[in-house]
């Protein structure tokens, strides 16, 4: 074969190499999962009560910040940014609220099910607006907020409405043994099913193509516009399960957005998802989430200043950035 | 034989389109038979890249009709055109490059079977679908292009520069491959630089001109130079006298080393081994097709990047530049081809031409504004810049940009310039002025190196004129000598006594084949022999 090409090595297919293979493409998840490891151990040596008790706060309060990452993760994965999560989680969160409030449990279903399709509707809108306006979609978004923020304010003036008993049940507690809390499986059930399909499927490899590169997706057969709608409402698809998330942990509805947007793409970004779209996944954002999370338990623990806790956590997420950026840089040179 | 196979497979008739005031196709048509190979040629604004946009879906005409199997189709996406049953190979890989090869085939529901078929036709068979894209070198890639588009199995398949960037080996199993495409029930529209290529393989040429249809004619021994012929035309008479008639280049000192003196540049397999020297008092036309080195040769001399191999010697120093500031420090500036890469177009007009000059003082002081204001009102009236000089630079028309980007540097005074075809798309008026621009500095002492895509500037601007072809120098031919023809049969290495570096490498790996015992013999020998058989 002195014609083959030169180009291509011939070594590979030994199973070894396949799970080489397999850590190099999840260097970035297990690194985070390998710091999210030392955190717990360090966790435990500054404050020795921490346990099954801290773990269920933990996974309560990660939840809707873990669904909102995945959210912004689709976004971002398809080239794009979402800057109205937490406005979308907020008109949610009150929608769900509302209705469900003096209902039956069964009447409660109707109205998961309704606010379900209402995040996806919501996310439509936004992936429209960008599509057909032309209009950058960090501005659509930003402006979408306020739309959707305003919103949510004419729903409930005020934190108030309320959640039916088998949602709360279904996310606080733990399950079968102490220390596996519902939240995590929740948040593992809901991506299993709706993400893990889909990221195989032809419309999963549409939105990383067109986050990849938007003229090869082109030629490719591509539908440009309507794969970028369809990433956006997949992203109000899961802003609404964040925002039932907090509809059903505090039992009420509250009308003003959180943090959650930039603290969604915080965690995309220590995720290891690229900001210009194309790479990641969705297990990484949900890491870094939690990673997040018990830094600022940590440094709470430390019993450091309030302010001076949310300073450290802006210089961890440009440390590990950095660092990850480095080893990359360091692996393309060799 | 029966009525359907005297049938076109594919029938574009009537195609037009317009940007703004240019003219990109008037009316061009294209008819290509079931098993045929089909080349379409064409010069630098002939209109091919828009007939082959327009045929793929990637822009939509102004009038015309597209028929395939006898269906008009309308043609939005390159979806459609492949619903259509054309697929087309571009000269940019069409794969995502952050999914691996099994996801890009998935994408476009390709099989895989009969993708790793024709992987091992095309000779990459050891390929690892589980590779990404991006991992892959740019050879590859297009391999993979051409084989997952094969694997469709189009009723036409659209080459554009398929062998452009490949490497000796794998453009002869490409064309062997799509040699054997021939006299089936589909078609191939192969559109490529190389003559050698077209006659190796294609039955058909169909030759547009200014944006028409000018010819269709079968490839056979000859044919290149009527191909040739075609792609001129008659030769447009009332060409405006020779600029260099008023100023007179200046002698050529022998005893001052060359302004800029290029020995054995390269740059990796795109520019290999150039060398020329560029004087004082001269403009020195570079001519060749697209691609052909000529974007890397501008970019080491204008210090954008740095070459592979080679020195560069200015004023007969040796000379190293790492940044574009090194070269406008050492008196090379570039006024580029893309008007966008060197412009505000946020600011005004004064304040692009003074850029160079405020961006080289080296205190924090303020900007002297009355000299400013004396040097760009000096440049403005030198080139008749049609402008109030407040105005922001992007509501200037395409011309008086250019002019900007011109005057940056002659506010400045020029000791070199490099122009990258500085009159793409300005119109006639504006093109007078820049030509009377160059010779002027040339008169004035500056050494101007100047690539153009509209050949008979070479005659009107320069003194002499270098050919480039596959990334090399193939000739050197004096302005009283390059006319069109001589500098287009040189721009595809047509002449006889100059070595086509295709040629000795097929040769080569003819030689390496058939040494080592298992010489493809179907069909289809080397391209260097094809060309010489008669069919």
């Amino acid at each position: 074969m002195s014609a083959a090409s030169p180009t291509i090595d011939e070594t590979r297919s030994r199973p070894s190499e396949a799970v080489v293979d397999w850590v190099r493409r999840n260097g970035w998840t297990l690194g985070l999962l390998g710091l999210l490891a030392l955190l717990l151990i360090y966790t435990r040596m500054i404050n020795s009560n921490y346990g099954v008790a801290g773990i269920q706060a933990l996974a309560i309060s990660i939840l809707p910040l873990a669904l909102a990452a995945v959210a912004q993760a689709i976004c971002v994965i398809s080239g794009g940014i979402d800057l109205s999560i937490g406005s979308m989680m907020a008109l949610t969160s009150v929608f769900a609220a509302a209705n469900m409030q003096g209902q039956s449990e069964e009447f409660a279903v109707a109205i998961v099910l309704a606010t379900l399709v209402f995040g996806l509707l919501l996310g439509a809108i936004n992936g429209s607006l960008i599509v057909v306006t032309r209009v950058p979609d960090i501005v659509v978004t930003l402006a979408m907020a306020f739309v959707w923020g305003g919103s949510a304010l004419l729903v409930l003036k005020t934190p108030a409405g309320g959640s039916a008993a088998w949602l709360k049940n279904l996310v606080l507690g733990p399950i079968g043994v102490d220390w596996i809390p519902k939240a995590a499986i929740v948040l593992l059930v809901i991506v299993a099913v709706i993400w893990f399909p889909l990221r195989r499927s032809r419309l999963g490899l549409s939105i990383y193509a067109i986050g990849s590169n938007q003229l090869a997706a082109f030629r490719s057969g591509v539908p440009i516009g309507r794969t970028k709608i369809t990433a956006y409402a997949l992203t109000g698809l899961f802003s609404a399960f964040a925002g039932l998330s907090l509809t059903a942990s505090t039992g009420i509805g509250n009308p003003v957005p959180g943090p959650y947007t930039l603290m969604s793409v915080a965690a995309v970004v220590l995720g290891g998802v690229s900001l210009a779209g194309g790479r990641g996944g969705v297990f990484g954002p949900i890491v870094g989430v939690v990673i997040l999370q018990l830094v600022q338990i940590d440094l709470a623990f430390m019993s450091l200043d309030p302010n001076l806790s949310l300073v450290t956590q802006g210089l961890i997420l440009i440390g590990v950035v950095m660092f990850g950026s480095l080893l990359q840089w360091r692996r393309s040179r060799r | 034989m029966t009525q359907i196979a005297t049938d076109l497979l594919l029938e574009a008739t009537g195609i037009a389109k317009t940007y703004g005031a240019v003219v990109a196709l008037r009316s061009a048509s294209l008819a290509v038979r079931p098993g045929e190979v089909h080349a379409l040629m064409g010069a630098n604004g002939a209109g091919k890249s828009t007939l082959v946009k327009i045929l793929t879906g990637n822009v939509r005409p102004d009038s015309g009709r597209i028929v395939i199997r006898g269906r008009e189709r309308t043609v939005h996406s390159p979806a459609d055109a492949r619903r259509g049953g054309l697929v087309s190979v571009y000269q940019e890989p069409a794969l995502v490059p952050d999914l691996d090869i099994r996801s890009n085939l998935v994408l476009t529901d390709t099989p895989i079977d009969a993708f790793r078929h024709w992987t091992h036709e095309l000779g990459i068979g050891d390929l690892d679908v589980s590779d990404t894209a991006r991992q892959l070198p740019l050879a590859t890639l297009r391999i993979i292009d051409l084989a997952r588009a094969l694997a469709i199995e189009p009723d036409v398949l659209m080459l554009d520069e398929m062998t452009a960037a490949l490497p000796a080996n794998l453009t002869e199993r490409v064309l062997e491959v799509i040699g054997r495409q021939r006299g089936g029930d589909r078609s191939v529209i192969f559109i490529s630089h190389r003559m050698i290529e077209i006659a190796a393989v294609c039955d058909r040429a169909t030759v547009l001109r200014e944006g028409e249809t000018v010819g269709v004619i079968d490839v056979n021994q000859g044919s290149e130079e009527r191909i040739v012929e075609l792609m001129l035309g008659r030769i447009v008479q009332g060409i405006p006298a020779r600029m260099s008639e008023g100023a007179a280049p200046v002698a050529r000192a022998s005893d001052l080393p060359p302004r800029l003196s290029a020995q054995g540049l390269s740059s990796d397999a795109k520019l290999q081994d150039v060398s020329f020297e560029l004087f004082a008092g001269e403009v020195l036309g570079v001519v060749a097709l697209e691609g052909q080195g000529q974007d890397e040769l501008f970019d080491i001399l204008s210090g954008s990047e740095r070459a592979s191999g080679g020195e560069l010697l200015v004023d007969g120093a040796t000379a190293s530049f790492r940044h574009p500031a090194d070269a406008i420090r050492a008196g090379i500036v570039y006024v580029a081809a893309d008007r966008a890469e060197a412009l505000l177009p946020q600011r005004s007009v004064s304040e692009n031409i003074t850029l160079p000059v405020t961006a080289r003082i080296r205190n924090w002081g303020l900007i002297d504004l009355g000299a400013e204001r004396r040097r760009v009102s000096g440049a403005v009236e030198k080139l008749q810049i049609d402008a109030r000089a407040g105005g922001e630079v992007r509501r200037l028309s395409g011309g008086n940009q250019q002019k900007v980007t011109i005057a940056r540097w002659v506010a400045g005074g020029v000791r070199t310039m490099l122009c990258f075809d500085p009159t793409r798309g300005i119109d006639i008026g504006t093109k007078q002025q820049i030509y009377t621009l160059l010779r002027d500095l040339a008169g004035a002492g500056a050494a101007v190196l100047l690539y153009t895509s509209e050949l008979k500037e070479v005659q009107l601007v320069c003194d002499r004129a270098i050919v480039l072809f596959g990334g090399r120098l193939v000739a050197e031919i004096e302005a009283d000598e390059a006319d069109e023809p001589t500098l287009l049969r040189a721009a595809y290495n047509l002449r006889p006594d100059a070595a086509m570096p295709e040629e000795v490498a097929a040769e080569l790996v003819a030689a390496e084949a058939a040494s080592d015992g298992g010489a493809p013999s179907s069909g289809l020998g080397t391209p260097s022999d094809q060309s010489t058989n008669d069919r």
